[in-house]
């Protein structure tokens, strides 16, 4: 692969340009924000999953009931909310590692995009099941 | 220049040629071993755990609907194909807790010896093993 340079006037190597221009000041709010998701998760992926079992061959109006629970609803919104956002800052750090240039920009934007979307859904599901058990 | 990153990976061949670095490690040319996989099925089962959010928001939506839908989302999780599916999504969600813990560990500065990555790249296999096991028990009991 050739090299391709959008200033080749600039007689200063590749790293000299780059110097000063990272992620510093960002970087460790991405990466801060993945652990505390994470720490979060730990009592909420294990209540989630207590929940499911729980949840077996329930018929619809008894998970509305279940969920109509303030704690429930509170609980599986809460666990909602840090699993996208953690799901996000993992997406972030893949595309990061496999897709280059403006692509990438373009990729993070949509994944991004989607999981806002998602996330809401999800939430409005779970306050519409609430209201109506 | 296309970014920074990609600025900072150019480098030269030993006959002067400009190549550009590889932005993610090239699997091939390192022997396999534990740790190599265990790092790369954090991100596959995280991969997969976004797969596994697709069916929490089919079970939500299918409860917000409708008893035709809820029935319909409930016959397909309790078809084969539903049971595999489950059975992924809680291996996976095992999987990455533990491992995601042992992450943890590392960020608080511990457990950076090679012989401490082994013990504990086993402890988060076996602890996955038995979580799984632990939730397909409570699964055959509540049905």
């Amino acid at each position: 692969m050739t090299e391709h340079n959008s200033s080749p006037s600039v007689m200063r190597s590749k790293l000299g340009q780059a110097r000063g221009l990272g992620a510093a000041g960002s970087g460790f709010h991405h990466w801060w924000g993945q652990r505390v998701t994470a720490m979060a998760l730990l009592p909420l992926t294990i209540w989630f999953v207590w929940a499911c079992v729980h949840m077996i061959g329930m018929t619809r109006a008894d998970v509305a009931h279940f969920m109509a629970n303030p704690l429930v609803t509170g609980l599986m919104i809460a666990m909602i909310l840090m699993t996208f956002h953690h799901q996000q800052l993992g997406f972030d750090v893949i595309v990061d590692d496999y897709v280059r240039g403006d692509t990438k920009v373009v990729t993070r934007l949509i994944l991004k995009g989607i999981n806002w979307l998602l996330a809401l859904v999800a939430i409005i599901a779970v306050l519409k099941i609430a209201f109506s058990g | 220049m296309l970014d920074t990153r990609e600025s900072l990976m150019v480098g030269t061949t030993s006959d002067g040629r400009t190549v550009r670095r590889p932005i993610s490690p090239h699997l091939q040319v390192y022997r396999m071993h534990l740790l190599m996989v265990l790092s790369g099925s954090h991100r596959i089962t995280g991969m997969a755990l976004s797969a596994g959010t697709f069916i929490l928001l089919w079970f939500l939506v299918a409860a917000a609907t409708s008893d035709a839908a809820y029935g319909w989302f409930t016959w397909v999780v309790g078809s084969p194909i539903g049971y595999l599916a489950m059975f992924g999504w809680t291996g996976s969600i095992w999987y990455h807790f533990c491992n995601g813990i042992r992450h943890l560990t590392w960020d608080f500065g511990m457990g950076f010896e090679i012989p401490e990555m082994y013990r504990s790249g086993h402890a988060v296999l076996v602890a996955a093993a038995v979580l799984t096991v632990l939730t397909w028990v409570g699964v055959f009991l509540a049905r």
